[in-house]
């Protein structure tokens, strides 16, 4: 039972523990007080290490999903400048494609970075922008250019093959 | 009033009040690492969370090392109270 008698000056006293945590004496208390919050503070600082380390050893052990080759449309489908809707990895996950040249074609998630709203393909300023909360995001790369969202949009990587366009992954 | 004149117990109030103010500053820095680690790691960067673990460390070791401190300079304090 020696932490019911801890001898504060290396066993000089042998005042209980419990009667040195809770001292009748105002000033003791207020000292006892700030001693235990310290404590506290130095177990939250190891808290937020185990934290740390847990993400490491997520990230390090982290493997990336294997995605399905999904056709997605026709090349020629849709127009220089027009937009079509489809679902990507899995039904619930709804993206946007844009042909943006004669070539060219981009298609992102949907879903804005900032609080999941489904984002539309602005051609007059040709972005695409979230309605909820005016976030806009570059048509090149889906890079944020305004507003809240702090995160690009991912990408879905899109692929020519034969007549086709499949949707072969998603980036970041 | 030298600072050796005052008692103990000040003494040792403001030593703790100042290793609880270091600590505290530190732990508002390993709150921040921590939320810019996860909002790393779920954007998909990986590259972040290895120096962001070490600093991590570093911030608790230092905390362990003022805990140390304000523990000897608690001893002391009690001893010093319980010999007068």
């Amino acid at each position: 039972m020696n932490w019911l008698r801890r001898g504060s000056s290396g066993g000089t006293t042998s005042e209980p523990l419990w009667k040195e945590e809770f001292s009748v004496r105002t000033a003791d208390e207020r000292y006892v007080t700030r001693r235990q919050l310290t404590k506290f503070l130095v177990l939250t600082s190891l808290g937020m290490f185990v934290g740390n380390i847990w993400i490491l050893i997520r990230s390090l052990f982290y493997k990336s999903p294997a995605y399905p080759q999904q056709p997605v449309a026709q090349l020629g489908e849709i127009p220089v400048g027009g937009v079509k809707l489809f679902s990507y990895p899995t039904k619930d996950n709804h993206c946007i494609m844009i042909r943006t040249g004669e070539d060219e074609y981009v298609s992102y998630s949907q879903k804005c970075t900032h609080l999941s709203c489904a984002v539309y393909y602005s051609q007059a300023d040709n972005r695409l922008e979230c309605p909820c909360h005016k976030g806009f995001f570059s048509i090149k790369d889906g890079a944020v250019l305004q507003g809240p969202p702090s995160r690009p949009l991912p990408r879905i990587v899109l692929e020519a093959r034969g007549e086709q366009l499949v949707a072969i992954g998603v980036k970041g | 009033m030298s600072t050796n004149d005052r008692p103990p117990q000040n003494r040792g109030l403001t030593a703790i009040a100042g290793a609880m103010s270091l600590i505290a500053v530190l732990l508002i820095v390993q709150i921040w690492l921590l939320s810019a680690a996860l909002e790393s790691f779920l954007s998909g960067n990986r590259r972040s969370a290895l120096p962001a673990a070490i600093f991590s460390g570093v911030m608790f070791l230092i905390c362990l090392g003022l805990y140390a401190f304000v523990d000897r300079v608690d001893s002391e304090v009690r001893s010093s109270s319980n010999g007068r």
